[in-house]
């Protein structure tokens, strides 16, 4: 195998990446070098060469978050060159490969930075806030057991598909990185859309979308002024429409009477 | 001791609905004084903790990553199955019964797999009511396709994805029992030791992935699950933090660990490009329904174009071996074939260390947009990870370690040998003997969590006190105690070698070992290796920082000793086993055609061991295994 990597040109990358011992303490970026690197190292796999080294050198290694690498978990975030996962079309950072670098390029890695989004350590932060999303509202109301025959409400083809384009989002938080309000309307409204689109969760619809509405409040999150960068951070091109249909979602439960109070943030 | 998995006796076709109705039940008012420990929220952990939490048990569900969605079913692809027979191609209760026993080449209990196949209907309804975007036909109806091992339409699917609908419909229904209460979450959370209080499991002991802390959690009954172990080969398609550290360390405190040796190497990985690499993709096994799988006939043929190999050269020695399966002959069988054509030198790509998946013909019948449709997200995958295009020349591929079927030993209520401690989907050897069909472990996951533990975790606690033992127990303290040594030497050693280091070394053992084929020598070299990488490790191994933060060196150096440890068991369970069945093959027992050749007069058996220490061998308990509704069978697909 050694002589398979032989074969390949190799590389040598500056890496400038952001170290922050935890939440409370003082950030910085530190310069390292990731040598020898092939076109077929994908990024982490990059990352775990550099850490190998600092390890050797008893330095700590970069803490980053990461785990199914194979771009579906959605564990893997960091900011590359200033773009959420490095700003190739619908690829996670894990699925980024170093052949898309060449020798000598300088990289500055980054944690997603939002206000809901406390860091933990290094490129590792803390998107309790997503689950804190889902919890107040991401659901429909069904108990184990008791459910009809899956065939028995047919859904038209084109908003099965529909539903299934919006439920392609894999909760990285990349839409929230890269919104300048740090808005998570992408998210939530990919959510509102799957569920407002089948008949299943259209019994719920309006409070869901008056609830997850107030819920991003709380939890810190901004509002969309129609910037577009959520879907072009996205690793699984989910469409700003669901961010329409969530503003469709919230306006029809308005005039249903269902918003209750307009959450104040 | 010769075990009892409690299996019901009588009609199987009536076994799970009387056993269901003689089973005690909780009364509805008192279940919230019960608090049960769910540990993993993958699609057996997620669905149990949500569907316990909405009976009204006071549920606290733990997951070492940060959000319980992120959890390793999500990976899988393809699809579940069903015995829905909605396409109307005969299948039924009986079929999806009969094939999982089959391929599974029958090693598994009866009546498990029956209740297995009568749930599976019941988890598309839930899942289509949770709002999962199943594939639909264009009258609006379900979609299904085929898999291996089958010759019914009655996989279910959600495009390349099916695994992540499913675990997002099972997050989904755990996020709502978290808001209203009955289950508290603590993600980035890891246990490292189960606390068993006179006999029965009570507690367990985490440590906090952010603040480090280490942590003692009491409840009435503890719930495992916690996936498989194939990350002992190092190179799998698991996630990174995928480990055996759980069920390792609750068979350290005394449960039996079932047929380790059961290992399932899928067919259809990406195959692997470097020595650096980290991990190995699979692509869906779906590809097999338009893939055919060929290698060159002559030797000098590997390293050309493969569009420059005429026709009459190429070997499609899947259709060639097993003309009624073909292509979709069950995973183990894929495997060994695809290896048998490399041993013989006519692999292709880097180090022939491959094998072709041509989509050549399926692509001049249908169109590159049908494949596209189809396939589409595996091509773009494929693409991305090699730099080569599926639509223009054939895909590489090579099998890779995917999936555990052996696991800790449970009988019928889904306990295991220790009262208290319950254990689902992957982590249990239940349902897949010897080797797993495709699409059956989403069934597994979903059936254990949402239909059967509900069920008999009352058994069990109906006849418990609730709250007997808490936190302050002197177990705890002492458990806390031993995890706290542990961490503190890994972290005192400072030697010369990193964790990936021994890993990487370690798996090669494992792999070229106890991998595919095994062998007498093979084995008891094995056996002779592990201790010293394990030795070395413990005087040698490097971990940098400290305990109290967030330490992923930490976290990943104690997942590796404890594979360490475990490898042994895998090992001998392996050698013990002088009979080749599914996905344990034994060179010195085949057919001389090269098929696996089972014994049933002496390994009609599921072995479950007992830890008896560190380098010590393991008691060998064994549960014999009876096929009343089956005929035991050479399993064929020609």
């Amino acid at each position: 195998m050694s002589a398979q990597t032989a074969g390949h040109e190799t590389m040598n990358i500056k890496l400038i990446v952001w170290r922050q011992a935890n939440r409370e303490a003082a950030g910085r970026f530190e310069t390292y070098e990731a040598k020898n690197i092939t076109p077929h190292h994908s990024f982490l796999e990059m990352l775990d060469v550099v850490n190998e080294d600092l390890i050797k050198q008893g330095k700590d290694p970069i803490v980053f978050d990461h785990d199914c690498r194979e771009g579906i978990c959605g564990a893997c975030s960091a900011v590359v060159n200033g773009v959420p996962h490095g700003g190739h079309q619908r690829t996670t950072l894990c699925q980024l490969h170093m052949r898309k670098f060449k020798d000598g390029d300088a990289i500055y890695l980054e944690p997603w930075r939002a206000r809901a989004f406390p860091i933990i350590r290094d490129l590792m932060v803390d998107r309790s806030a997503l689950d804190r999303l889902i919890q107040a509202a991401g659901w429909i109301s069904c108990h184990t057991g008791g459910a009809p025959d899956g065939n028995a409400s047919p859904v038209p083809k084109p908003e099965a598909d529909y539903a299934m384009d919006a439920a392609e989002c894999i909760g990285c938080g990349a839409c929230v990185a890269a919104c300048p309000n740090g808005a998570a309307m992408l998210f939530a409204g990919a959510k509102v859309s799957q569920y407002a689109a089948l008949p299943q969760g259209q019994v719920e619809a309006p409070q869901r979308v008056a609830v997850m509405i107030q819920a991003m409040a709380e939890n810190g999150f901004g509002n969309c002024s129609n910037h577009y960068e959520c879907q072009a951070a996205c690793p699984k091109g989910v469409n700003v429409k669901f961010v329409t249909r969530l503003n469709r979602e919230f306006h029809k439960a308005l005039l249903l009477d269902k918003v209750g109070a307009i959450p104040s943030k | 001791m010769i075990l009892d998995g409690k299996a019901p006796s009588g009609r199987i076709q009536d076994s799970w609905d009387k056993y269901r109705f003689d089973l005690k039940l909780v009364n509805p008012a008192n279940k919230r004084k019960y608090k049960i420990l769910v540990v993993g929220t993958g699609l057996a952990g997620a669905s149990a903790a949500a569907s316990l939490g909405e009976l009204g048990y006071n549920v606290e569900a733990f997951c070492y990553q940060d959000s319980p969605r992120r959890a390793h079913s999500i990976a899988a692809q393809g699809g579940i199955n069903a015995a829905k027979n909605y396409p109307n191609d005969g299948d039924s209760t009986y079929r999806l019964f009969y094939d999982t026993i089959k391929g599974g080449d029958f090693r598994a209990r009866e009546a498990d797999v029956w209740r297995l196949a009568q749930v599976s209907s019941n988890i598309i309804d839930q899942c289509v009511a949770q709002g999962v975007p199943f594939a639909r036909d264009y009258a609006g109806y379900l979609d299904t396709r085929s898999f291996g091992g089958a010759q019914v339409s009655r996989t279910f699917y959600a495009r390349g994805q099916t695994g992540q609908q499913l675990l997002l419909g099972a997050y989904s229904a755990l996020s709502r029992q978290i808001k209203a209460g009955t289950v508290k979450l603590f993600a980035r959370t890891e246990m490292l030791d189960l606390v068993v209080v006179d006999g029965e499991a009570k507690g367990i002991t985490v440590r906090d992935l952010v603040t480090g802390e280490i942590r003692g959690h009491a409840g009435d009954a503890v719930v495992l699950a916690t996936g498989g172990y194939v990350n002992v080969y190092y190179l799998s398609t698991n996630a990174m933090g995928c480990s055996v550290t759980a069920i390792w360390k609750a068979t350290k405190k005394g449960a039996f660990l079932a047929n380790p040796c059961y290992t399932q190497i899928h067919p259809t990985c990406i195959p692997q490009a470097g020595d650096y690499q980290s991990k190995l993709t699979l692509m869906s096994e779906s590809l097999r329904n338009d893939g055919r799988v060929w290698v060159p006939k002559k030797k000098e043929d590997c390293g050309k174009p493969a569009d420059q190999i005429p026709e009459d050269d190429r070997d499609y020695y899947l259709e060639r071996k097993y003309p009624t399966f073909g292509n979709l002959a069950p995973r183990d069988i894929s495997s060994r074939a695809a290896k048998e054509q490399c041993d013989d030198g006519r692999g292709v790509g880097p180090g022939g260390r491959g094998v072709y998946l041509d989509f050549r013909d399926a692509i001049n019948r249908l169109g590159e947009k049908v494949i596209a449709e189809r396939y589409g997200n595996l091509f773009e995958m494929y693409e991305r990870i090699t730099d080569e295009n599926g639509y223009k020349q054939p895909m590489r591929i090579y099998p890779a370690p995917h999936y555990s079927m052996g696991g800790l030993w449970v009988d019928y209520n889904l306990m295991s040998n220790i009262p208290g401690l319950f254990v689902l989907g992957e982590a249990n050897f239940s349902v897949h003997g010897a080797n797993r069909l495709g699409a059956s472990a989403l069934m597994q996951g979903l059936a254990d969590g949402y239909f059967i533990i509900p069920y008999t975790i009352g058994g069990y606690l109906a006849a418990a006190t609730p709250g007997k033992v808490t936190a302050d127990h002197p177990e705890f303290a002492k458990s806390k105690a031993d995890v706290k040594a542990t961490t503190d030497k890994l972290l005192s050693i400072n030697g010369k070698r990193t964790v990936t280091e021994f890993i990487r070394e370690f798996g090669t053992v494992m792999w070229n070992d106890v991998g595919m084929a095994r062998s007498e020598g093979s084995l008891k070299s094995a056996l002779q290796k592990i201790p010293a990488i394990r030795e070395e490790f413990w005087k040698n191994v490097k971990v940098t920082g400290g305990s109290g933060e967030t330490n992923q060196q930490l976290e990943y150096a104690g997942r590796t000793a404890d594979f360490l440890e475990f490898a042994e068991m895998l090992t001998r369970d392996a050698l013990h086993r002088q009979e080749s069945c599914g996905g344990h093959f034994r060179v010195e027992h085949q057919y001389p055609d090269g098929e696996a050749m089972r014994d049933d007069a002496d390994f009609c058996y599921s072995a479950a061991w007992e830890f008896k220490g560190l380098g010590k061998e393991p008691e060998l308990h064994k549960e014999p295994l009876k096929f009343e509704n089956v005929h035991l069978a050479v399993r064929s697909y020609k």
